[in-house]
């Protein structure tokens, strides 16, 4: 032990910064892998939960190994590389979907101190890092050179270019509010109660967030990029094995940045629904931020599979005129009514 | 007035709303599945599974190789060869059900005239090698011999409605 301690001593303090630093992404990204199995899991027997059946219930006690089987099966199967596909990019694509969706957890904010780096424009950050993920869709479908991929390429590119614009103008609307880019100064700026979060005074920002959310992350009903009654599987047809595996996991992490990235900005993070009130305040400030965060971003995922479960897929018009003549108009109408708030100081949010 | 009312729903996502309550409290619900193999359905008397060939309670075979099966077979899975036996009974000597062919409509069953071939409550069975879904004279009368009880019941059971 002894000898460790020297040993970590004497390396150069840029060297044990990049250790230290590797140790944190792993301890952020291992559990992340970890849950993204279980929130698979979790969807199955919630979806069949809500269709009155019981879903996968036979691997191991009640099928918690369920996810484990299914990944060791995606890997050993073989990954198929179609003819004329471009095969640099037709493996790099689930890569770079898979790779911003961990990238965005950086600045994420665990608990009061707990962030990997607490950067200044983390928002800005989230929102270029989501940007990029949507590369791996239309890289992937486009190096399939397969009709069917190709398909869904096209939809799905049309789809996060309307929604992107909802998505970010949601954000400034949490920027103008918060007055910060970083995501603590987020969270610390909605201090105060349930009723202090954010939610509230953004209510529609919040509503479009979500909705965009969901049709970003290509989740029904907003999935036409996969859409399997129509185009078979869209961007994704000719993946299998490993590489299918890897795109899988990128729509489930994402799914689970979205919520959480929810959680912080419209449900104040790390803090507690109680904090301030009288007699509740002092009865629940020792449970723990992150506490408070692991459920608020488990109802977020919740909402995910319960809107998977409940709603048919959205017409392609349809999903264009949402997000262009509603959602746009009213995050751009709701944008200036929080400017107004904020520069008159409205009470009890802005005072 | 209706179109207000309709912006207003739409807007505020009532409909979908109501939609999400539907699904939560499906969510609650008892559930209706039964676990397959430690739980079976509930099996009719009038099931139509595997085929058998019955006998009379004297060790008889009941079938009189009048090919009425053979020919109300829509599938064409059954195949029929008959001659007098030494007795001067007439009697099958081939009787072979294709169950690649058969749909399990139970027309055969319901053409015989003397209660011969009917479809037991025998729904779990399969085939590891080519030919065996060839059901021989021999292997129906011993599902028939396997099956007697249960299926003399099933015939009782259905007497007053057939």
């Amino acid at each position: 032990m002894e000898f460790l301690i020297s040993l970590w001593e004497a390396l150069p303090y840029e060297l044990q910064y990049l250790i230290w630093t590797m140790i944190k992404i792993v301890a952020i990204v291992l559990p992340m892998m970890l849950l993204v199995a279980y929130y698979t899991y979790a969807e199955r027997k919630i979806i069949g939960y809500m269709q009155v059946r019981v879903g996968p219930n036979r691997v191991g006690p009640k099928g918690w190994l369920q996810p484990i089987a299914d990944a060791l099966k995606l890997m050993f199967k073989e990954i198929i590389i179609p003819a004329n596909a471009n095969k640099l990019l037709f493996l790099m694509a689930p890569a770079i979907t898979l790779g911003p969706a961990l990238a965005a957890w950086a600045v994420f904010p665990f608990d009061e101190k707990l962030v990997l780096a607490d950067i200044n424009a983390g928002l800005l950050y989230i929102l270029a890092l989501t940007s990029v993920g949507v590369y791996g869709v239309i890289i992937g479908g486009w190096a399939s050179n397969s009709k069917y991929a190709f398909l869904g390429t096209m939809r799905s590119a049309a789809q996060i270019v309307a929604y992107e614009i909802a998505m970010g103008f949601a954000l400034v609307g949490v920027l103008v509010a918060a007055g910060s880019l970083n995501l603590g100064e987020i969270i610390r700026a909605q201090e105060g109660g349930l009723f202090s979060w954010f939610w509230l005074p953004l209510l529609p920002l919040f509503a479009v967030y979500v909705i965009s959310g969901v049709a970003e992350t290509n989740r029904a009903p907003f999935d036409v990029a996969e859409g399997e009654s129509e185009i078979v599987a869209g961007f994704h047809v000719e993946y299998s094995g490993m590489a299918f595996a890897v795109y899988f996991l990128a729509e489930y992490a994402n799914m689970i940045l979205i919520s959480a990235l929810t959680a912080v900005m419209f449900f104040g993070g790390w803090l507690s629904p109680f904090q301030g009130w009288p007699v509740l305040g002092p009865l629940f400030d020792w449970v723990p931020g992150f506490f408070w965060l692991v459920i608020k971003t488990g109802f977020f995922m919740f909402l995910f599979l319960w809107l998977r479960a409940t709603f048919p897929r959205y017409r392609y018009d349809q999903i264009m005129r949402l997000g262009w003549k509603v959602f746009i108009p009213i995050t751009i109408v709701w944008i200036a009514v929080v400017g107004l708030a904020v520069v008159y100081q409205v009470p009890w949010w802005f005072d | 007035m209706n179109v207000f009312k309709n912006y207003f729903k739409s807007l505020f996502l009532l409909e979908l709303f109501r939609g999400l309550s539907v699904t939560g409290r499906y969510l609650f619900r008892k559930k209706f599945t039964i676990m397959y193999p430690e739980e079976k359905a509930p099996v009719s008397p009038r099931f139509r599974g595997l085929h058998a060939l019955r006998r009379y309670p004297n060790g008889e075979e009941r079938c009189i190789a009048c090919k009425l099966c053979e020919a109300t077979c829509p599938a064409l899975a059954i195949t029929i060869e008959a001659e007098p036996r030494e007795d001067g009974s007439r009697r099958t000597t081939r009787y072979d059900i294709d169950l690649f062919k058969c749909i399990y409509c139970g027309y055969c069953q319901e053409a015989c005239p003397v209660d011969a071939i009917v479809e037991t409550r025998i729904y779990e069975y399969h085939f590891e090698n080519r030919g065996e879904n060839i059901m021989t004279k021999e292997k129906l009368l011993a599902v028939g011999d396997k099956c007697e009880a249960q299926l003399a019941a099933d015939i009782e059971a259905q007497a007053k409605v057939r």
